[in-house]
């Protein structure tokens, strides 16, 4: 239980990135979750994604739905407010404060129950308009709280613990984020972290809505032959599309690898992802291309990982709305009430 | 026969197809007879539908100022052959049908006991224009130009009307004084006039304005402060949220900048567009949603999470009649308990009740600073008789002085100074904690948020004495409410009586009326116009000082009397229902005539019983 105190103290000599934080400071309370959980690979990477970026924790708003994964927020980022709101509404929950306040990073934490099953019309509108938003959905394919229901990501013909074959079509979350025009997709798994540090440090740096499907083994309830989103099926499965470093405004870029292997993303602040290609043939740029290729692999039953589609140059809702810098908070009457002399004319033309 | 003759006191009724154009001539009818100084009430009785069936739209002139539908129909404008039949039977005997003759009817369609006034009004717009949509459109100002004539309505007040909505745009002005004039030639000329009814220049509208009750709560939210709004369509609460669009376009624009002091969302559901409002509150932003009955429905999970978790949320619920889509384009007050008591657990909500525009423009406005200071969602319970209709209203008022209450937020400063932060405990002993918006310091001040059991620290707890703790201190936060919301309006009867009643909401006009119709029969009543739940204690002390109390609602079920019940716990027997609830607005003949007959027979009661015993 979260009640239980995770103690301050750390090593003297761990070391402190740019604005003097340990990575113990990005920590949040002791988990809950089963021991083994992907989920809290996940947390990890965050953790790690946003000590490197040197990100003020308290200058994030994480958000979360209901179920497993919605419960990691209290795990991360302890000096960040977090929500906890209800199931699979978070991605309506964080437009509204994204609307309210700008100058924050969006952090969505989500599972497949959450966002494919309950939740999968929240998940579509906000990404179809553009939310400025990490929306990571840590996929097992599985109801854990609840014990071992399928979800709606759960594959065709792939086997419940309890022996109960899955006969419904898969939703596949990044072939969906794709159509729906989210400016940044890709797909990590937990057991990968190398891979997916930088996929997350390059999200929340990405303008717009930034979707990570990350496949996160369910130890207690999915994870036996038979699972398709067990540590072994997809350690065996996985076909890395490419390889992604992160590198941000003030570090020096260093081209240590052939030409015609690299492919280097300014965003919109300056920073670059440099994607190692592993596959010759897939460019991140084409969203149809893309989405060809996720799928042409999924036939062939290989889970692809790695950063699948950027548009670097994408605009969010706020742009759509034309909305002002200032958080709404610190508008007052001054700002916002037309006054009582406009009211006057007002109340004279409808008279 | 004899016709009805009436003077600033009668009911014409405009039988219209849907997409003709016909509302914007019949607000036209209405606010010149305004300019004359005589009150009106319109109201649009119209089907759910769009283009091509019937709609009417019925105005009340009553110099006196009863502005609550009164019931029956002097004089019919029937313009629309689809309805003709049930249009001619609704007339009152004396009554007068205005009509268009350019095709002849046969005797059978009409009535020997009503007055018949035929104006070729077809044929005079095919000879005079030549496109079609002139001809529907003229056809409508032509008829307001003849019925001027007939009533006697200043046309000077419909040309300066007309100057007013086209200025600048000389073309269009000249074509519509045309069609006007048309229609005053052809009346002065063909029809015998004046006739019975007449308006008559007063002076009984004063300073009041005339608006829709959407406008004005969308007016109030632009006042009080609201940044975002999501919404999804639904009738009758649509045009709230697009008012509220066109007043940001002109008032919340940054001049230098061009950039926008307001966020508005058509969601994808009610589901979503509360989930927005819950997230922007949160977050720190006044924020508010607007829905009908089916809406609130789909709401219910967040408004519970916003009850417990404590966040600010505005929801301004327009009423019509329910349950499931019921009838979207009548009015009702159903969703009185359904708001109250809204999502599951043990939750209660602040319910504000609105008479009129000018109600629905404070209650807005006052809405986004009661939630921020109790951190809770708080209701405003219009209705779709006040919302799509235009009333006559007090001037809308505002304070430049006034500040927005943002309640206890704790600041940077706070905080840095060692203020203590327990985001869910009691301090002040009203029961409202403190909160921080996101992003305030970098090592204080940060709480986990969350729909389940937590201790005041906002630490998960599903220990009972952390759930009895929040839970208690919530019900103390609603007794605080109970002094913050608007007031009960009492009103005392000419003579001592030991009869009261309870209204709220768009039953005002009508309950005044029938208050003053009960007077002269000599039947005495005192009123209590409740404006809020939860209710004052002299909503108690009212009932408790009667014998019986009428509770005069528009649902069913007599859903304000049950609050009434549960919350006061009061004998049911002494609260007597008198419910009006078929979609159109009760009027007070209704309220009159039911109440009334409950009088007289308490008053030959006490003899009956004696002639038993």
């Amino acid at each position: 239980m979260t009640y239980i105190a995770k103690p301050k103290l750390h090593h003297p000599t761990l070391a402190c990135n740019a604005i003097g934080f340990t990575r113990r400071d990005y920590e949040g309370k002791i988990s809950t979750l089963c021991a083994g959980c992907g989920h809290d690979s996940i947390s990890a990477a965050i953790i790690q994604a946003c000590w490197e970026l040197d990100i003020e924790p308290h200058r994030v708003a994480k958000l979360s739905g209901i179920g497993c994964s919605s419960k990691t927020p209290d795990y991360f980022l302890g000096q960040s407010h977090g929500f906890n709101t209800v199931h699979g509404r978070m991605p309506s929950v964080l437009t509204g404060a994204n609307l309210a306040n700008r100058e924050l990073i969006y952090l969505g934490v989500s599972g497949d129950g959450d966002s494919a099953s309950i939740g999968i019309g929240q998940f579509v509108h906000a990404i179809r308009r553009g939310v400025n938003m990490v929306y990571i959905v840590e996929n097992n394919g599985v109801y854990g709280l609840t014990k071992g229901q399928f979800s709606a990501t759960a594959d065709l013909g792939s086997k419940s613990k309890k022996g109960v074959v899955n006969t419904d079509s898969p939703l596949d979350l990044v072939g969906l984020a794709l159509q729906l025009g989210a400016s940044f997709v890709a797909r990590g798994f937990s057991g990968d972290k190398k891979q997916l540090v930088p996929l997350i440090k390059a999200a929340i740096k990405h303008r717009g809505p930034a979707v990570l499907d990350v496949i996160s083994p369910c130890v207690a309830f999915n994870n036996h032959p038979g699972s398709t989103k067990s540590y072994d099926y997809v350690r065996e499965h996985n076909e890395a599309a490419n390889r992604l470093d992160f590198i941000d405004v003030r570090d020096e870029i260093v081209v240590d690898y052939a030409a015609g292997e690299l492919i280097d993303i300014t965003q919109h602040d300056g920073s670059v992802l440099r994607l190692r290609k592993l596959h010759a043939n897939h460019d991140p740029h084409d969203r149809v291309a893309a989405l060809a290729y996720v799928h042409e692999r999924q036939a062939k039953g290989e889970v692809v990982t790695g950063l699948l589609y950027v548009d670097a140059e994408a605009e969010d809702l706020h742009r759509h709305l034309n909305t002002v810098p200032t958080p709404f908070h610190r508008l007052g009457a001054k700002e916002l009430s037309p006054g009582a002399a406009t009211l006057a004319k007002i109340n004279a033309a409808l008279r | 026969m004899k016709p009805i003759t009436a003077t600033n006191d009668f009911v014409i009724k405009f039988a219209n197809v849907n997409g003709s154009g016909s509302a914007s001539a019949n607000e036209l009818f209405a606010k010149a007879i305004l300019r004359m100084g005589v009150p009106v009430s319109p109201r649009n009785i119209f089907p759910s539908n769009i283009q091509g069936l019937p709609t009417w739209y019925e105005v009340r002139v009553n110099e006196r100022g009863w502005l609550g539908r009164r019931g029956g129909v002097d004089m019919m404008v029937a313009m629309n052959p689809q309805t003709w039949d049930a249009d001619v039977k609704e007339l009152a005997p004396g009554g007068y049908l205005f009509y268009d003759s350019t095709k002849p009817l046969p005797p059978s369609k009409f009535r020997d006991d009503i007055v018949v006034i035929g104006m070729p009004l077809t044929a005079i717009c095919n000879r005079t224009y030549a496109d079609a949509r002139q001809r529907q459109l003229f056809k409508n100002i032509m008829y307001v130009g003849a019925l001027s004539v007939l009533l006697g309505i200043d046309d000077a007040e419909i040309r300066k009307l007309f100057g007013e909505q086209y200025k600048g745009k000389e073309k269009l002005l000249d074509s519509n004084v045309k069609a006007l004039e048309l229609g005053r030639d052809y009346a002065r000329e063909h029809l015998a006039h004046p006739i019975g009814l007449q308006v008559r220049r007063a002076d009984a509208v004063g300073e009041r304005i005339f608006v829709d009750g959407n406008s004005a709560a969308a007016l109030g939210c632009v006042y009080g402060g609201a940044t975002v709004c999501a919404w999804y369509p639904i009738t009758p609460s649509s045009s709230l949220a697009e008012a509220f669009q066109k007043y940001c376009m002109k008032y919340r624009v940054d001049a230098e900048t061009g950039a926008n002091k307001f966020a508005i969302v058509q969601a994808e559901d009610e589901i979503a567009s509360i989930g927005i409002v819950v997230g922007a509150g949160w977050n720190g932003a006044r924020a508010f949603t607007t829905t009908s009955g089916p809406g609130i429905s789909l709401m219910n999970e967040f408004i519970g999470l916003a009850y417990f978790a404590e966040i600010p949320v505005t929801i301004i619920d327009v009423q019509r009649g329910g349950p499931s889509t019921g009838m979207p384009t009548r009015t009702q007050q159903s969703d009185v308990l359904a708001c109250a008591y809204a999502s599951h657990g043990d939750t209660k909500h602040v319910l504000l009740f609105p008479e009129d525009p000018h109600e629905c423009f404070e209650f807005s406005a006052l809405a986004l600073d009661l939630a921020d200071r109790l951190q809770t969602p708080i209701f405003v319970l219009s209705d779709l008789d006040i919302g799509m209709n235009q009333r006559l209203t007090a001037p809308f008022v505002w304070d430049d002085a006034r500040e927005y209450d943002r309640g206890k937020v704790m600041t940077a400063a706070e905080l840095e100074a060692g203020k203590e932060f327990a985001r869910y405990k009691d301090v002040d002993g009203d029961g409202i904690p403190y909160r921080t918006y996101p992003g305030t310091h970098p090592s204080k001040g940060a709480y986990f948020t969350r729909g389940t059991s937590r201790d005041p620290y906002a630490r998960y707890s599903e220990r009972g004495p952390d759930y009895v703790y929040n839970m208690q201190r919530l019900l103390k936060k609603f007794a605080t409410a109970r002094t913050l919301v608007p007031a009960p309006v009492p009103r005392a009867a000419r003579q001592k009586t030991r009869h009261g009643a309870i209204y709220y909401g768009s039953t005002s006009p009508a309950m005044d009326e029938a208050i003053a119709a009960l007077e002269d029969d000599g039947l005495n009543l005192d009123t209590l116009r409740v404006r809020a739940f939860p209710f004052a204690d002299s909503v108690a002390e009212f009932i408790a000082a009667h014998e019986a109390v009428f509770v005069v609602e528009q649902n069913r079920d007599g859903q304000l009397r049950t609050l009434l019940v549960n919350e006061f716990g009061i004998d049911p027997a002494k609260l007597v229902p008198i419910l009006h609830y078929d979609g159109t607005p009760i009027t007070a003949r209704f309220i009159a005539e039911a109440i009334g007959a409950h009088l007289r027979a308490a008053r030959v009661a006490p003899i009956g019983k004696d002639k038993v015993a």
